[in-house]
């Protein structure tokens, strides 16, 4: 690892202020894919800015507009909160499929959708549940976040605050697991709003996003059986040592499938 | 960069450079060699430890965020004439073989029968996914887990 200054500011004002003040600064959340890019070099910031004293980027509010999770909030800390548990089961059952338990002890909710990785969970959950990213300037509808891999709507020194997501009348996740890493190589979230369907992928394509051929069909007909005629191109897609675009644009249709009939067992919550 | 950390119940104050990996400061700075450099890159968990009470692989975390935390090794869970009833439970299991990633399973094991309930074989194999071990195959790693959760 390349050598820096390293930063634990205790206010957001402070965190600002030394990102604007440096050359080529950095914010750390929970590091574990910072740290390890870092290692292997591929990221060399001349000033890491820790944000685990900010303490207005933690803690978990339940309001009459759905779930508002601090951006620091643990993948772990996601999983097993009673609040989350009762109004949100989705995310916690899909937080827990994030990593190992390690990582999930240490790995953030805002650090992973400000990465947007490809492969990471959170994104499905985001654009699934149509939430939105709130940073200290303002919020950013989910649909609007991830621009590519590794890209998102944030300015350079804007920092996510907490995520905030909407209470589905039921909702399910599934995700074909990569064996090693974890890491989704397909993802789906499917969720109802009172009969309007949404449907978030991740995994396939350079960043997660809407299956809205897939919605549109679910709302004429929400069954599983629909999604047989629905055709899934694979334009765009992925393709890599853990699967071919062609293959991943059909796991997309088997996991939305196996989310739908998660979702369809669900006794509806409206 | 001035650190104070709390390893084992004990403040070491020291000056490290902050690109420090916490691991190399137990291993370097302080001696304590159980926390094993197995894979570097976060895949094999032979370098976990506890940072407040959970388990976390040390090569993924730099030391100087854990100056408020207290860390503790597999050196501050027992004593070679009092062992922590984990490490009691891989020895008559024989939960080990060549031993590398022992301490990396201990500790993840600790968390695991501390934060997860109904504990069973499945639940303790998905628990352990972040821990490799290639020597045993892992079933009296999990035989070992299993004892242990019985008894506390």
């Amino acid at each position: 690892m390349y050598s820096f200054d390293y930063h634990k500011p205790t206010v957001l004002d402070q965190a600002l202020d030394l990102f604007k003040g440096a050359d080529d600064p950095i914010f750390l959340a929970g590091g574990m894919t910072l740290i390890p890019t870092m290692k292997q070099r591929l990221a060399a910031p001349t000033d890491v800015i820790d944000l685990s004293g900010l303490d207005v980027l933690k803690g978990i509010a339940l309001s009459e507009a759905g779930l508002s999770i601090g951006a620091l909030t643990t993948h772990n800390e996601v999983a097993t909160h009673p609040l989350i548990k009762l109004h949100l089961p989705v995310l916690a059952q899909l937080a827990a499929t994030i990593g190992d338990n390690q990582v999930r002890n240490r790995g953030t909710i805002g650090g992973s959708i400000a990465n947007s990785d490809p492969a990471a969970d959170y994104p499905a959950a985001l654009i699934g549940l149509g939430g939105s990213v709130v940073t200290q300037s303002r919020s950013i509808a989910g649909d609007d976040f991830f621009l590519d891999l590794f890209e998102t709507a944030l300015h350079p020194c804007e920092l996510i605050t907490r995520i905030e997501f909407p209470l589905p009348d039921r909702a399910a996740y599934a995700k074909f697991r990569n064996q090693a890493s974890g890491y989704a190589v397909v993802g789906a979230l499917v969720a109802d709003f009172q009969g309007k369907i949404r449907v978030g992928i991740t995994g396939a394509g350079p960043c997660a996003c809407r299956a809205i051929g897939i919605e549109n069909e679910l709302m004429k007909n929400l069954s599983v059986d629909v999604l047989d005629h629905v055709e899934v191109p694979d334009a765009g897609f992925n393709s890599d040592i853990h699967a071919s675009a062609e293959y991943r644009a059909h796991l997309v249709k088997v996991l939305t499938k196996r989310a739908l009939t998660q979702l369809l067992s669900q006794k509806n919550a409206s | 960069m001035k650190i104070e950390i709390d390893v084992n119940n004990t403040v070491h104050e020291m000056v490290i450079e902050p690109n420090t990996l916490l691991v190399t400061v137990l291993r370097e700075n302080l001696h304590l060699t159980g926390a094993h450099v197995g894979c570097d890159t976060s895949q094999c968990g032979a370098c976990t430890v506890h940072l407040d009470g959970r388990a976390v692989k040390s090569c993924a975390v730099l030391a100087v965020q854990v100056a408020d935390a207290k860390v503790v090794t597999i050196e501050g869970i027992g004593e070679v004439d009092n062992l922590h009833p984990m490490q009691i439970a891989f020895r008559e299991h024989h939960a080990l073989q060549c031993g590398f990633c022992t301490p990396g399973m201990i500790m993840q094991a600790i968390d695991l029968v501390t934060h997860e309930d109904n504990l069973d074989r499945d639940k303790i194999r998905q628990g352990l996914e972040g821990n490799l071990c290639r020597c045993t195959g892992y079933h009296n790693i999990v035989s070992a887990i299993e004892s242990a959760a019985d008894k506390t």
